[in-house]
């Protein structure tokens, strides 16, 4: 479990997050909503280290994140996973070095059982067979699914995705979600998942925290989210027009 | 401004710090290691040992024509060409062509890994990416540097040689006594010395500049620039003292 408290960030002059508290709980699937700009790449930046909140607490189990030296950052590191929201993987190694990477560099597993451990990944991500081929000459979709691949490959604990599937087709959309709830149940991980797309909302919203203008809007799961009066959720929901109508469409037939 | 410099250099030594803290995995940096070794070594080679061949061979020639008409002997231009090669001329001409080939490379090699969130993935692996990036380069560039300068003042003393033998500046048998003449090994130690120190000047300062590049290509371009420039100031700075140390 993941707790943080009283979590403010601020660049030079502007405050991105002002002072926010939740918790992402163990094998759940917790995700992290809001508008474009919201801040929830920072969110997710500064659960992992990447950021230093200006003030507040993180708190992985009993221990203050904040508070830990370098070495022992990295040691919990060892058990954190994350897909960047532009998957980030090495441009310069192939599909394969890219997800054998933390093997290589933190195990001492032989060629074969790495390369086991690797083709398990990329079936688990549907695309076997796909070794040898560059960052480059796959599909940003094929991508971010590398990108999971990679970091899931040493089991972690805690697993952060920044928007797993923007700009992706609704089908690849949906099979993404699927594979990271699945890892997440199956592994009892701590998910933590950036998303504005909806369908995930609806579909993969075990814990729901809804971020906007630097602080939480909102809290729930997928099931209490048609039903919150909350006016900020309901914004961001049925956002354009045509959602609007529908929604007042359903609920005049209800009526 | 001051108060930045010291900001910045506080920000080096640290990074140079963690640069040499344990290695996760030695042989993965030892794969590394190699793979800069053959890059900086194999990929500089030939423009080196080009340079080295015309800075000799443009030395004897002066010499020679400064020699003409004069009373002093003719192996001199050996003599000369020798030991200007590998006090100065070798080590620093090759220190300043580097900074230029492979600093600037460095700095944009760890800038764009920066840019393109490679350092902050290999991070939350639980990667000393400080370590990891900048260690094997260093190592490799303080083997192979030393000896580039080395093939470099060997290659000017034959471009001293293929500049004034055939022309009938010098004999063969003058030439070569005049590399022989009065050889003093300390002034190899000093070119050694030299590259060494060159060889970490352009290292750490170019592997700098590329792992705090902010966003932007075009900011990625300054840093580069910025590697070659400082490198190269550096350098000069440090043949300065390493002269007053070794000769005063
Ligand atoms: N390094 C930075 N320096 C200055 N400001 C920043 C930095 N990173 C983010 N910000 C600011 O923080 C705010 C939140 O950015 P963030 O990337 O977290 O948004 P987001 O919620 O992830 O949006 P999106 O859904 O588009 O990815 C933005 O207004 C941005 O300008
Ligand atoms: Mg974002």
């Amino acid at each position: 479990m993941i707790r943080i408290e009283g979590i403010k960030k601020s660049f030079d002059e502007t405050e991105v997050l002002k002072g926010l508290s939740t918790e992402f709980e163990k094998g759940k699937t917790n995700l992290i909503i809001g508008r474009s700009g919201a801040g929830k790449t920072v969110l997710l930046k500064l659960l992992v280290g990447l950021l230093k909140p200006t003030s507040g607490s993180i708190w992985y189990g009993d221990t203050d994140f904040t508070k830990m030296d370098s070495r022992e950052v990295r040691t919990l590191r060892m058990d954190v996973g994350m897909l960047f929201q532009g998957s980030a993987l090495f441009d310069s190694m192939t599909t394969e070095e890219n997800i054998r990477f933390p093997l290589d560099m933190f195990t001492n597993k032989t060629k074969k059982e790495k390369l086991d451990q690797v083709n398990y990944c990329l079936e688990r991500v549907e695309l076997d067979g796909a070794n040898d081929k560059y960052p480059s000459e796959i599909s940003g979709g094929m991508q971010k699914r590398v990108g999971i691949a990679r970091a899931i490959v040493l089991d972690p604990k805690y697993l952060f995705c920044d928007e797993p599937n923007s700009g992706l087709d609704p089908k690849t959309a949906l099979l993404i979600d699927e594979l990271i709830q699945k890892l997440t149940y199956e592994k009892e991980i701590t998910t933590v998942i950036n998303t504005h797309d909806m369908n995930s909302v609806m579909g993969i919203g075990d814990n729901i925290a809804l971020l906007h203008e630097g602080r939480l809007a909102w809290r729930g799961n997928k099931s209490e989210v048609l039903d919150s009066d909350n006016e900020t959720l309901q914004n961001f929901i049925f956002a354009s027009p045509f959602l609007q109508r529908l929604r007042d469409a359903a609920l005049g037939k209800k009526q | 401004m001051n108060f930045n410099f010291l900001h910045s250099f506080g920000k080096y030594l640290l990074l140079l710090k963690t640069a040499f803290s344990r290695p996760e995995k030695v042989s993965m940096y030892w794969k590394e290691t190699v793979r800069q070794m053959h890059d900086i070594g194999i990929g500089s080679l030939v423009i080196v040992c080009i340079i080295a061949l015309f800075i000799g061979a443009v030395t004897a020639i002066q010499f020679a024509f400064q020699l003409q008409d004069s009373f002093v002997p003719k192996f001199y231009i050996g003599y000369i060409v020798r030991d200007i090669t590998i006090i100065e001329l070798a080590p620093t001409i090759t220190c300043l062509v580097l900074a230029g080939k492979v600093g600037s490379n460095m700095a944009a090699e760890i800038g764009g890994m920066r840019q393109k969130e490679h350092i902050d993935a290999m991070e939350i692996m639980g990667v000393n990416t400080a370590a990891f990036l900048i260690m094997p380069k260093m190592i490799a560039s303080l083997i192979v540097i030393p000896l580039l300068v080395c093939a470099a003042s060997i290659v000017s003393i034959v471009g001293g040689y293929i500049a004034s033998v055939p022309q009938g500046w010098v004999t063969d048998a003058e030439y070569v006594q005049g590399v022989r003449y009065y050889f003093e090994p300390y002034y190899v130690s000093m070119m050694f010395a030299k590259a060494i120190t060159f060889a970490f000047i352009i290292t750490s300062v170019s592997c700098f500049q590329g792992y705090y590049v902010k966003r932007g290509s075009i900011e990625l371009g300054v840093a580069s620039t910025q590697a070659v420039v400082y490198s190269d100031i550096l350098i000069l700075l440090g043949d300065y003292f390493i002269a007053l140390l070794f000769t005063v």
